[in-house]
Protein backbone atom coordinates (compact mmCIF):
# COMPACT_ATOMS: atom_id res chain seq x y z
CA UNK A 1 0.00 0.00 0.00
CA UNK A 2 1.41 3.30 -0.91
CA UNK A 3 1.40 5.98 1.94
CA UNK A 4 -0.67 8.01 0.41
CA UNK A 5 -3.52 5.20 0.25
CA UNK A 6 -2.60 4.28 4.12
CA UNK A 7 -3.07 8.24 4.70
CA UNK A 8 -6.30 8.12 2.81
CA UNK A 9 -7.22 4.92 4.66
CA UNK A 10 -6.42 6.24 8.26
CA UNK A 11 -7.95 9.58 7.95
CA UNK A 12 -10.80 8.43 6.09
CA UNK A 13 -13.49 11.39 4.98
CA UNK A 14 -11.30 13.83 6.43
CA UNK A 15 -8.54 13.68 4.18
CA UNK A 16 -9.97 14.14 0.45
CA UNK A 17 -7.36 14.35 -2.67
CA UNK A 18 -7.97 16.84 -5.31
CA UNK A 19 -5.88 16.78 -8.38
CA UNK A 20 -5.69 20.08 -10.31
CA UNK A 21 -5.56 20.65 -13.77
CA UNK A 22 -2.44 22.78 -13.48
CA UNK A 23 -0.22 22.52 -10.63
CA UNK A 24 0.33 20.96 -7.64
CA UNK A 25 -2.34 18.42 -6.18
CA UNK A 26 -3.70 18.79 -2.92
CA UNK A 27 -5.54 17.32 0.19
CA UNK A 28 -8.35 18.75 1.77
CA UNK A 29 -8.79 18.61 5.12
CA UNK A 30 -11.42 18.82 7.90
CA UNK A 31 -10.37 21.44 10.39
CA UNK A 32 -10.94 19.35 13.97
CA UNK A 33 -8.87 16.58 11.76
CA UNK A 34 -5.74 19.01 10.51
CA UNK A 35 -3.51 18.61 14.02
CA UNK A 36 -3.44 15.00 13.89
CA UNK A 37 -2.94 14.73 9.81
CA UNK A 38 -0.54 16.93 10.15
CA UNK A 39 1.35 15.03 13.32
CA UNK A 40 1.07 11.92 11.16
CA UNK A 41 2.51 13.62 8.19
CA UNK A 42 4.87 14.52 10.44
CA UNK A 43 5.98 11.41 11.99
CA UNK A 44 5.43 8.73 9.74
CA UNK A 45 8.39 7.34 8.00
CA UNK A 46 7.12 7.24 4.67
CA UNK A 47 6.35 11.33 4.64
CA UNK A 48 8.63 12.80 7.11
CA UNK A 49 7.35 15.88 6.51
CA UNK A 50 10.10 17.59 9.33
CA UNK A 51 9.23 21.56 7.89
CA UNK A 52 6.19 23.37 7.23
CA UNK A 53 7.49 26.06 4.51
CA UNK A 54 4.57 28.08 3.77
CA UNK A 55 0.46 29.07 5.40
CA UNK A 56 -1.02 30.99 3.03
CA UNK A 57 -4.34 31.98 3.13
CA UNK A 58 -6.72 32.76 0.01
CA UNK A 59 -9.70 34.70 -0.14
CA UNK A 60 -12.31 33.36 -2.46
CA UNK A 61 -15.22 36.13 -2.35
CA UNK A 62 -16.07 37.69 -5.23
CA UNK A 63 -15.90 41.09 -4.54
CA UNK A 64 -15.26 42.98 -7.75
CA UNK A 65 -17.88 41.93 -10.29
CA UNK A 66 -15.81 42.61 -13.20
CA UNK A 67 -13.13 39.69 -11.91
CA UNK A 68 -13.92 35.51 -11.96
CA UNK A 69 -13.39 34.04 -8.68
CA UNK A 70 -11.29 30.80 -8.61
CA UNK A 71 -13.19 28.10 -10.06
CA UNK A 72 -15.76 26.07 -8.65
CA UNK A 73 -15.17 27.86 -5.56
CA UNK A 74 -17.71 29.84 -3.09
CA UNK A 75 -16.94 32.80 -0.47
CA UNK A 76 -14.35 31.41 2.12
CA UNK A 77 -11.27 31.66 3.37
CA UNK A 78 -8.56 28.90 2.50
CA UNK A 79 -5.70 28.23 4.58
CA UNK A 80 -2.90 26.47 2.13
CA UNK A 81 -0.13 24.63 4.13
CA UNK A 82 3.12 23.74 1.98
CA UNK A 83 4.72 20.60 3.90
CA UNK A 84 8.16 18.86 2.57
CA UNK A 85 10.67 16.81 4.25
CA UNK A 86 14.17 17.69 3.73
CA UNK A 87 15.05 13.74 3.65
CA UNK A 88 12.73 12.68 1.49
CA UNK A 89 12.86 15.66 -0.82
CA UNK A 90 9.09 15.55 -1.15
CA UNK A 91 6.53 18.45 -0.72
CA UNK A 92 2.69 17.91 0.49
CA UNK A 93 0.13 20.86 0.21
CA UNK A 94 -2.68 20.88 2.38
CA UNK A 95 -5.88 22.83 2.43
CA UNK A 96 -8.16 23.64 4.80
CA UNK A 97 -11.18 25.79 3.87
CA UNK A 98 -13.42 28.15 6.39
CA UNK A 99 -16.33 30.28 6.21
CA UNK A 100 -15.47 33.97 6.03
CA UNK A 101 -17.55 34.87 9.31
CA UNK A 102 -18.24 32.43 12.50
CA UNK A 103 -20.99 34.26 12.31
CA UNK A 104 -21.57 37.30 9.53
CA UNK A 105 -23.37 39.39 11.85
CA UNK A 106 -21.11 39.66 14.67
CA UNK A 107 -18.15 39.65 12.47
CA UNK A 108 -16.81 36.83 14.35
CA UNK A 109 -13.36 35.42 12.62
CA UNK A 110 -13.08 32.29 11.68
CA UNK A 111 -10.99 29.72 13.25
CA UNK A 112 -8.37 27.15 12.49
CA UNK A 113 -6.23 24.89 14.86
CA UNK A 114 -2.79 26.40 15.48
CA UNK A 115 0.03 24.20 14.70
CA UNK A 116 2.24 25.66 16.83
CA UNK A 117 2.72 22.50 18.74
CA UNK A 118 4.25 20.42 16.01
CA UNK A 119 6.50 23.11 13.73
CA UNK A 120 7.41 25.87 16.01
CA UNK A 121 8.20 28.20 12.44
CA UNK A 122 3.94 28.01 12.43
CA UNK A 123 3.92 31.02 15.10
CA UNK A 124 5.22 33.73 12.79
CA UNK A 125 3.20 32.23 9.50
CA UNK A 126 -0.58 32.22 11.68
CA UNK A 127 0.02 35.69 12.86
CA UNK A 128 1.12 36.77 9.21
CA UNK A 129 -2.33 34.74 8.20
CA UNK A 130 -4.21 36.34 11.35
CA UNK A 131 -2.63 40.03 10.60
CA UNK A 132 -3.73 39.92 6.96
CA UNK A 133 -6.59 37.54 6.61
CA UNK A 134 -8.34 37.40 9.43
CA UNK A 135 -7.77 34.01 10.66
CA UNK A 136 -8.06 33.23 14.74
CA UNK A 137 -5.65 30.58 15.86
CA UNK A 138 -6.97 28.27 18.48
CA UNK A 139 -4.07 27.54 20.52
CA UNK A 140 -1.76 29.83 19.45
CA UNK A 141 0.71 31.58 21.92
CA UNK A 142 1.02 34.60 20.99
CA UNK A 143 -1.91 35.58 18.34
CA UNK A 144 -0.74 39.63 17.67
CA UNK A 145 -0.29 41.50 14.63
CA UNK A 146 3.04 41.16 13.05
CA UNK A 147 3.19 43.23 10.03
CA UNK A 148 0.35 45.63 10.36
CA UNK A 149 0.75 48.23 13.38
CA UNK A 150 -1.34 46.69 16.79
CA UNK A 151 -4.15 49.05 16.56
CA UNK A 152 -4.95 48.50 12.54
CA UNK A 153 -8.35 47.59 11.78
CA UNK A 154 -9.49 45.24 9.33
CA UNK A 155 -7.33 42.51 7.21
CA UNK A 156 -6.07 44.03 4.61
CA UNK A 157 -5.59 40.80 1.97
CA UNK A 158 -9.43 39.84 2.62
CA UNK A 159 -11.31 40.93 -0.95
CA UNK A 160 -13.56 43.05 0.70
CA UNK A 161 -11.22 45.08 2.50
CA UNK A 162 -11.45 49.24 2.43
CA UNK A 163 -8.76 51.11 3.02
CA UNK A 164 -9.24 53.37 5.75
CA UNK A 165 -9.58 57.18 5.27
CA UNK A 166 -7.33 58.30 7.87
CA UNK A 167 -4.95 56.68 10.17
CA UNK A 168 -3.61 58.67 13.36
CA UNK A 169 -4.20 61.78 11.15
CA UNK A 170 -2.20 60.67 7.91
CA UNK A 171 -4.49 60.60 5.08
CA UNK A 172 -5.32 57.99 3.07
CA UNK A 173 -5.97 57.73 -0.65
CA UNK B 1 22.67 28.36 27.13
CA UNK B 2 21.41 28.72 30.81
CA UNK B 3 24.70 27.45 32.31
CA UNK B 4 26.66 30.14 30.50
CA UNK B 5 24.20 32.80 31.83
CA UNK B 6 24.61 31.47 35.60
CA UNK B 7 28.63 31.04 35.36
CA UNK B 8 28.14 34.62 33.87
CA UNK B 9 26.20 36.04 37.07
CA UNK B 10 28.29 34.33 39.57
CA UNK B 11 31.40 35.47 37.83
CA UNK B 12 30.74 39.17 37.71
CA UNK B 13 29.01 39.04 41.22
CA UNK B 14 27.46 42.64 40.83
CA UNK B 15 23.70 43.13 41.51
CA UNK B 16 21.86 44.37 38.37
CA UNK B 17 18.45 45.08 37.52
CA UNK B 18 16.16 43.68 34.98
CA UNK B 19 15.98 46.65 32.10
CA UNK B 20 14.19 46.87 28.59
CA UNK B 21 16.37 47.78 25.87
CA UNK B 22 15.04 49.27 22.32
CA UNK B 23 17.62 48.25 19.57
CA UNK B 24 16.37 49.75 16.39
CA UNK B 25 14.28 49.91 14.36
CA UNK B 26 17.02 52.11 12.51
CA UNK B 27 20.10 50.77 13.83
CA UNK B 28 23.09 49.99 11.48
CA UNK B 29 23.25 46.32 12.80
CA UNK B 30 19.77 45.34 12.51
CA UNK B 31 20.28 45.37 8.47
CA UNK B 32 17.32 47.64 7.91
CA UNK B 33 14.53 48.29 10.12
CA UNK B 34 14.12 46.18 12.29
CA UNK B 35 13.39 46.52 16.13
CA UNK B 36 14.60 44.40 18.97
CA UNK B 37 13.25 44.95 21.95
CA UNK B 38 15.94 43.39 24.76
CA UNK B 39 15.19 42.37 28.14
CA UNK B 40 18.42 42.59 29.69
CA UNK B 41 20.17 41.92 33.00
CA UNK B 42 23.42 43.48 33.26
CA UNK B 43 25.39 42.37 30.19
CA UNK B 44 23.26 38.94 29.38
CA UNK B 45 19.88 39.05 27.39
CA UNK B 46 16.94 37.43 28.93
CA UNK B 47 14.75 37.52 25.71
CA UNK B 48 14.47 39.20 22.67
CA UNK B 49 11.39 39.51 20.71
CA UNK B 50 11.84 41.07 17.06
CA UNK B 51 9.12 43.34 15.65
CA UNK B 52 8.75 43.97 12.07
CA UNK B 53 6.63 45.37 9.74
CA UNK B 54 8.68 48.52 9.31
CA UNK B 55 8.86 48.44 5.85
CA UNK B 56 5.54 46.17 5.10
CA UNK B 57 4.67 47.84 1.38
CA UNK B 58 2.12 45.26 0.63
CA UNK B 59 3.67 43.37 -2.27
CA UNK B 60 1.21 40.38 -2.07
CA UNK B 61 -2.30 42.87 -2.80
CA UNK B 62 -0.39 44.69 -5.54
CA UNK B 63 0.34 41.30 -6.69
CA UNK B 64 -3.19 40.98 -6.61
CA UNK B 65 -4.15 43.68 -9.03
CA UNK B 66 -1.09 43.34 -11.52
CA UNK B 67 0.16 40.94 -14.48
CA UNK B 68 3.02 38.47 -13.49
CA UNK B 69 5.15 40.14 -15.80
CA UNK B 70 4.11 43.98 -14.23
CA UNK B 71 4.72 42.27 -10.64
CA UNK B 72 8.05 41.40 -11.58
CA UNK B 73 9.79 44.83 -10.61
CA UNK B 74 8.27 44.37 -6.97
CA UNK B 75 10.04 41.49 -6.76
CA UNK B 76 13.42 43.47 -7.03
CA UNK B 77 12.53 45.36 -4.18
CA UNK B 78 11.62 42.30 -1.81
CA UNK B 79 15.62 41.42 -1.78
CA UNK B 80 16.97 44.25 -2.79
CA UNK B 81 20.36 42.46 -2.51
CA UNK B 82 19.61 39.65 -5.07
CA UNK B 83 17.01 41.15 -7.16
CA UNK B 84 18.28 38.63 -9.61
CA UNK B 85 16.99 35.86 -8.03
CA UNK B 86 13.83 37.09 -6.53
CA UNK B 87 13.16 37.75 -10.42
CA UNK B 88 13.67 34.25 -11.09
CA UNK B 89 11.92 32.73 -8.53
CA UNK B 90 8.30 34.18 -9.58
CA UNK B 91 9.16 33.71 -13.68
CA UNK B 92 9.58 30.32 -13.00
CA UNK B 93 6.57 30.01 -10.33
CA UNK B 94 4.29 31.76 -13.07
CA UNK B 95 6.24 29.47 -16.04
CA UNK B 96 4.99 26.39 -14.11
CA UNK B 97 1.48 27.62 -14.02
CA UNK B 98 1.55 28.01 -18.07
CA UNK B 99 3.60 25.18 -18.09
CA UNK B 100 6.38 26.43 -20.63
CA UNK B 101 9.71 26.24 -20.04
CA UNK B 102 12.83 29.15 -21.24
CA UNK B 103 15.03 28.03 -24.09
CA UNK B 104 18.16 26.08 -23.43
CA UNK B 105 19.87 29.40 -23.88
CA UNK B 106 17.65 31.55 -21.58
CA UNK B 107 17.99 28.42 -18.84
CA UNK B 108 22.04 29.09 -19.54
CA UNK B 109 21.49 32.65 -19.38
CA UNK B 110 19.79 32.44 -15.81
CA UNK B 111 21.93 30.04 -13.82
CA UNK B 112 24.72 32.61 -14.81
CA UNK B 113 22.62 35.57 -13.98
CA UNK B 114 21.62 34.01 -10.65
CA UNK B 115 24.78 32.92 -9.90
CA UNK B 116 26.68 36.13 -10.01
CA UNK B 117 23.31 37.88 -7.88
CA UNK B 118 24.72 34.99 -5.15
CA UNK B 119 28.09 35.84 -5.19
CA UNK B 120 27.15 40.06 -4.81
CA UNK B 121 24.63 38.79 -2.21
CA UNK B 122 27.00 36.79 -0.35
CA UNK B 123 29.33 39.69 -0.43
CA UNK B 124 26.98 42.25 1.09
CA UNK B 125 26.21 39.41 3.81
CA UNK B 126 30.14 38.81 4.86
CA UNK B 127 31.00 42.72 4.24
CA UNK B 128 28.23 43.57 6.33
CA UNK B 129 28.35 40.87 8.60
CA UNK B 130 32.40 42.43 9.36
CA UNK B 131 30.30 45.57 9.92
CA UNK B 132 28.45 44.25 12.69
CA UNK B 133 31.37 43.18 14.49
CA UNK B 134 33.35 46.27 14.19
CA UNK B 135 35.79 45.73 11.63
CA UNK B 136 35.23 48.05 8.57
CA UNK B 137 37.79 47.24 5.71
CA UNK B 138 36.39 43.92 4.77
CA UNK B 139 33.08 45.95 3.89
CA UNK B 140 34.97 48.34 1.59
CA UNK B 141 36.75 45.33 -0.28
CA UNK B 142 33.42 43.36 -0.47
CA UNK B 143 31.60 46.20 -1.85
CA UNK B 144 34.36 46.85 -4.01
CA UNK B 145 33.94 43.23 -6.13
CA UNK B 146 30.03 44.15 -5.36
CA UNK B 147 30.26 46.92 -7.82
CA UNK B 148 32.17 45.70 -10.35
CA UNK B 149 29.50 42.75 -10.62
CA UNK B 150 26.68 45.17 -10.32
CA UNK B 151 28.91 46.87 -13.56
CA UNK B 152 28.36 43.87 -15.32
CA UNK B 153 24.08 43.76 -14.35
CA UNK B 154 24.32 47.03 -15.63
CA UNK B 155 26.16 46.17 -18.88
CA UNK B 156 23.20 43.29 -19.22
CA UNK B 157 19.79 45.20 -18.42
CA UNK B 158 20.81 48.84 -17.33
CA UNK B 159 20.25 48.69 -13.65
CA UNK B 160 22.14 48.15 -10.83
CA UNK B 161 19.87 47.30 -8.07
CA UNK B 162 16.10 46.89 -9.45
CA UNK B 163 16.81 44.81 -12.51
CA UNK B 164 13.47 43.22 -14.06
CA UNK B 165 15.73 41.10 -16.22
CA UNK B 166 14.63 37.63 -15.74
CA UNK B 167 11.09 37.73 -16.49
CA UNK B 168 8.50 34.98 -17.55
CA UNK B 169 9.57 32.87 -20.64
CA UNK B 170 13.24 33.56 -20.21
CA UNK B 171 15.18 36.82 -20.11
CA UNK B 172 14.39 40.66 -21.45
CA UNK B 173 17.06 40.39 -23.32
CA UNK B 174 20.04 38.86 -24.35
CA UNK B 175 23.60 39.15 -22.65
CA UNK B 176 25.28 42.00 -24.87
CA UNK B 177 28.15 41.06 -27.45
CA UNK B 178 31.23 40.58 -24.89
CA UNK B 179 29.48 40.24 -21.68
CA UNK B 180 30.81 36.75 -20.99
CA UNK B 181 34.34 38.10 -21.58
CA UNK B 182 33.99 40.79 -19.44
CA UNK B 183 32.65 37.97 -16.44
CA UNK B 184 35.22 35.63 -17.14
CA UNK B 185 37.90 38.61 -16.61
CA UNK B 186 36.26 39.49 -13.52
CA UNK B 187 35.93 35.86 -12.16
CA UNK B 188 40.16 35.36 -12.91
CA UNK B 189 40.67 38.42 -11.42
CA UNK B 190 37.83 37.70 -8.00
CA UNK B 191 38.66 34.36 -7.40
CA UNK B 192 42.12 34.60 -5.64
CA UNK B 193 40.59 37.98 -3.97
CA UNK B 194 38.54 35.13 -1.87
CA UNK B 195 41.71 34.20 -0.12
CA UNK B 196 42.21 37.43 1.53
CA UNK B 197 38.48 37.59 2.89
CA UNK B 198 40.02 34.63 4.56
CA UNK B 199 42.44 35.77 5.76
CA UNK B 200 40.25 39.30 7.49
CA UNK B 201 37.93 37.63 8.43
CA UNK B 202 37.43 33.78 9.00
CA UNK B 203 40.93 32.86 10.03
CA UNK B 204 40.85 35.99 12.64
CA UNK B 205 41.61 35.64 15.97
CA UNK B 206 38.85 38.43 17.22
CA UNK B 207 36.50 37.73 14.55
CA UNK B 208 36.85 33.61 15.58
CA UNK B 209 36.19 34.98 19.42
CA UNK B 210 33.22 36.89 18.39
CA UNK B 211 31.66 34.10 16.40
CA UNK B 212 32.71 30.46 17.27
CA UNK B 213 30.13 28.89 19.76
CA UNK B 214 28.01 31.56 19.33
CA UNK B 215 24.12 30.75 18.91
CA UNK B 216 24.41 27.69 18.02
CA UNK B 217 21.19 26.52 16.24
CA UNK B 218 20.55 22.42 16.12
CA UNK B 219 19.56 20.64 12.62
CA UNK B 220 16.52 19.87 14.13
CA UNK B 221 15.73 24.02 15.64
CA UNK B 222 17.08 24.64 12.07
CA UNK B 223 14.80 22.43 10.27
CA UNK B 224 11.92 23.07 12.60
CA UNK B 225 11.72 26.49 12.67
CA UNK B 226 11.65 26.32 8.79
CA UNK B 227 15.71 27.74 8.51
CA UNK B 228 16.46 27.39 5.15
CA UNK B 229 19.81 28.57 2.97
CA UNK B 230 22.85 28.92 4.60
CA UNK B 231 21.48 29.11 7.95
CA UNK B 232 20.16 25.69 7.71
CA UNK B 233 23.29 24.27 6.26
CA UNK B 234 25.17 25.68 8.50
CA UNK B 235 23.37 23.30 10.81
CA UNK B 236 24.65 20.86 9.03
CA UNK B 237 21.71 19.91 6.98
CA UNK B 238 22.06 18.67 3.28
CA UNK B 239 18.97 20.43 1.78
CA UNK B 240 19.73 22.90 -0.98
CA UNK B 241 16.57 23.23 -3.85
CA UNK B 242 19.07 23.43 -6.65
CA UNK B 243 19.71 19.58 -6.28
CA UNK B 244 16.36 18.91 -4.29
CA UNK B 245 13.81 21.46 -5.52
CA UNK B 246 11.05 21.51 -8.31
CA UNK B 247 12.07 19.73 -11.34
CA UNK B 248 11.52 22.65 -13.36
CA UNK B 249 14.22 24.23 -11.27
CA UNK B 250 16.84 21.55 -10.76
CA UNK B 251 16.46 20.87 -14.47
CA UNK B 252 18.56 24.29 -14.87
CA UNK B 253 21.76 22.69 -12.23
CA UNK B 254 21.52 19.38 -13.36
CA UNK B 255 23.77 19.01 -15.37
CA UNK B 256 26.21 21.55 -13.91
CA UNK B 257 29.58 20.17 -11.26
CA UNK B 258 29.32 21.38 -8.16
CA UNK B 259 29.60 20.56 -4.94
CA UNK B 260 26.98 21.78 -1.87
CA UNK B 261 28.36 22.83 0.66
CA UNK B 262 27.37 21.96 3.72
CA UNK B 263 29.08 19.69 6.84
CA UNK B 264 29.96 16.39 5.97
CA UNK B 265 31.32 13.91 8.81
CA UNK B 266 32.85 16.90 10.57
CA UNK B 267 34.77 18.44 6.95
CA UNK B 268 33.46 20.61 4.44
CA UNK B 269 33.60 19.18 0.69
CA UNK B 270 36.87 20.17 -0.79
CA UNK B 271 38.39 22.53 2.22
CA UNK B 272 42.07 21.63 1.56
CA UNK B 273 42.77 25.16 0.00
CA UNK B 274 40.75 27.43 2.31
CA UNK B 275 41.02 27.76 6.33
CA UNK B 276 40.53 24.62 8.62
CA UNK B 277 37.34 24.99 10.74
CA UNK B 278 38.80 26.45 14.15
CA UNK B 279 38.59 24.43 16.68
CA UNK B 280 36.54 26.47 18.92
CA UNK B 281 33.76 26.49 16.39
CA UNK B 282 30.36 24.31 16.92
CA UNK B 283 28.13 23.10 14.25
CA UNK B 284 25.65 25.27 14.01
CA UNK B 285 26.77 28.42 15.22
CA UNK B 286 27.64 32.20 13.55
CA UNK B 287 31.03 31.09 11.99
CA UNK B 288 29.86 27.46 10.40
CA UNK B 289 26.78 29.65 8.68
CA UNK B 290 29.81 32.48 7.92
CA UNK B 291 32.02 30.39 6.71
CA UNK B 292 29.47 27.56 4.18
CA UNK B 293 28.09 31.60 2.83
CA UNK B 294 32.18 32.17 1.93
CA UNK B 295 32.75 28.53 0.35
CA UNK B 296 29.16 29.25 -1.77
CA UNK B 297 30.97 31.79 -3.08
CA UNK B 298 33.48 29.24 -4.92
CA UNK B 299 30.78 27.00 -6.08
CA UNK B 300 29.24 29.90 -7.74
CA UNK B 301 32.76 30.59 -9.40
CA UNK B 302 32.48 27.46 -10.56
CA UNK B 303 29.05 27.52 -11.76
CA UNK B 304 29.16 30.84 -13.68
CA UNK B 305 32.09 29.43 -15.63
CA UNK B 306 30.46 26.34 -16.45
CA UNK B 307 27.46 28.16 -17.64
CA UNK B 308 29.46 29.93 -19.93
CA UNK B 309 30.75 27.48 -21.69
CA UNK B 310 27.28 25.72 -21.92
CA UNK B 311 25.82 29.19 -23.04
CA UNK B 312 27.93 29.70 -25.65
CA UNK B 313 27.67 26.24 -27.36
CA UNK B 314 23.61 26.71 -26.55
CA UNK B 315 21.03 26.84 -29.42
CA UNK B 316 17.83 28.68 -29.19
CA UNK B 317 16.87 31.91 -27.85
CA UNK B 318 16.98 33.93 -25.29
CA UNK B 319 13.32 33.92 -23.87
CA UNK B 320 10.00 32.39 -25.38
CA UNK B 321 7.35 35.73 -26.02
CA UNK B 322 4.81 35.86 -22.83
CA UNK B 323 2.51 38.40 -23.45
CA UNK B 324 1.76 41.54 -21.17
CA UNK B 325 -1.52 40.32 -20.65
CA UNK B 326 -1.70 37.06 -21.93
CA UNK B 327 -4.22 35.34 -19.87
CA UNK B 328 -3.11 32.81 -17.11
CA UNK B 329 -5.14 29.30 -16.93
CA UNK B 330 -6.87 28.73 -13.95
CA UNK B 331 -5.22 26.95 -11.46
CA UNK B 332 -2.67 27.59 -8.75
CA UNK B 333 0.99 26.50 -8.04
CA UNK B 334 3.76 26.14 -5.75
CA UNK B 335 7.31 26.96 -6.32
CA UNK B 336 10.49 27.73 -4.43
CA UNK B 337 14.40 28.55 -5.53
CA UNK B 338 17.38 28.63 -3.55
CA UNK B 339 17.89 32.64 -3.42
CA UNK B 340 21.10 33.24 -1.48
CA UNK B 341 19.50 33.92 1.65
CA UNK B 342 17.31 30.72 1.74
CA UNK B 343 13.87 29.18 -0.14
CA UNK B 344 12.24 32.14 -1.81
CA UNK B 345 8.78 30.45 -2.82
CA UNK B 346 5.70 31.69 -4.70
CA UNK B 347 2.66 30.97 -4.71
CA UNK B 348 0.10 31.64 -7.09
CA UNK B 349 -3.55 31.35 -7.33
CA UNK B 350 -4.92 31.78 -10.53
CA UNK B 351 -8.74 32.28 -12.40
CA UNK B 352 -8.30 32.65 -15.84
CA UNK B 353 -8.07 36.30 -16.20
CA UNK B 354 -4.67 38.01 -16.99
CA UNK B 355 -4.14 39.07 -13.35
CA UNK B 356 -3.57 36.27 -10.78
CA UNK B 357 -6.17 35.72 -7.65
CA UNK B 358 -3.52 35.91 -5.13
CA UNK B 359 -0.07 36.37 -5.26
CA UNK B 360 2.19 35.18 -2.06
CA UNK B 361 5.65 35.27 -1.11
CA UNK B 362 7.04 33.09 1.42
CA UNK B 363 10.49 34.81 1.92
CA UNK B 364 13.59 32.96 3.50
CA UNK B 365 14.49 35.43 5.65
CA UNK B 366 11.09 35.68 7.58
CA UNK B 367 11.67 32.10 8.84
CA UNK B 368 15.27 32.54 9.34
CA UNK B 369 14.89 35.49 11.82
CA UNK B 370 11.98 33.67 13.62
CA UNK B 371 14.64 31.79 15.98
CA UNK B 372 16.15 34.46 16.61
CA UNK B 373 14.72 34.60 20.18
CA UNK B 374 15.80 30.74 20.62
CA UNK B 375 19.21 32.16 19.29
CA UNK B 376 19.56 35.31 21.43
CA UNK B 377 18.51 33.70 25.42
CA UNK B 378 21.29 34.03 27.69
CA UNK B 379 23.87 35.59 25.41
CA UNK B 380 25.95 38.42 25.84
CA UNK B 381 24.39 41.95 25.15
CA UNK B 382 27.26 42.55 22.26
CA UNK B 383 26.42 39.22 20.95
CA UNK B 384 22.87 40.29 19.61
CA UNK B 385 24.54 41.48 16.30
CA UNK B 386 26.58 38.53 15.88
CA UNK B 387 23.65 36.68 15.92
CA UNK B 388 21.40 38.31 13.89
CA UNK B 389 24.06 39.73 11.37
CA UNK B 390 24.95 35.52 10.86
CA UNK B 391 21.22 34.99 9.90
CA UNK B 392 22.18 37.82 6.53
CA UNK B 393 18.50 39.42 6.93
CA UNK B 394 16.71 41.60 4.56
CA UNK B 395 14.35 43.65 6.05
CA UNK B 396 12.60 44.01 2.27
CA UNK B 397 12.08 40.82 2.29
CA UNK B 398 10.82 39.87 5.41
CA UNK B 399 8.11 42.59 5.33
CA UNK B 400 7.31 42.60 1.84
Amino acid sequence: MSPTDRLLQKFGDAVRPVAAERGDPWFEVDADRLVAVCQYLRDDAAFGCDMLNCVSGVDTLQADPKRRPPQGRGPGIELVYHLSSTRLKHRITLKLILPRWQDEAAQQLPEAPSLTGLWPTADWHEREVYDLMGVRFVGHPNLVRILCPEDWEGHPLRKDYEMPLEYHGIRGR
Amino acid sequence: MTSTLESRIVEFDVRTDEMLVNMGPQHPSTHGVLRLVLRTDGEVVSEVTPHIGYLHRCAEKIGENLTPRQWIPYTDRMDYLAGMNMNLGWSLCVEKLLGVEAPERGQRLRVIIAEMGRIASHLVGMGAYGLDLGTFSPFLYAFREREKILDLFEQACGARLTYSYLTPGGATADLPVGWTDACLAFLDQFEPIIADYHTLLTTNAIFIKRTAGIGVLTPQMAVGYGCTGPVLRGSGVDFDLRRDGDPLYTRMYADLAYEIICERNGHYPNDQPYPAVPGEAVLGDCWHRFYVRMLEVVQSVRLVRESIRKYAASSGDHGQPIKLFEKLPPGECYLETEAPRGQMGFYVVTTGDAIPWRARARSSCFSNLSVAPELCRGVLLADVPAVVGSLDIVMGEIDR
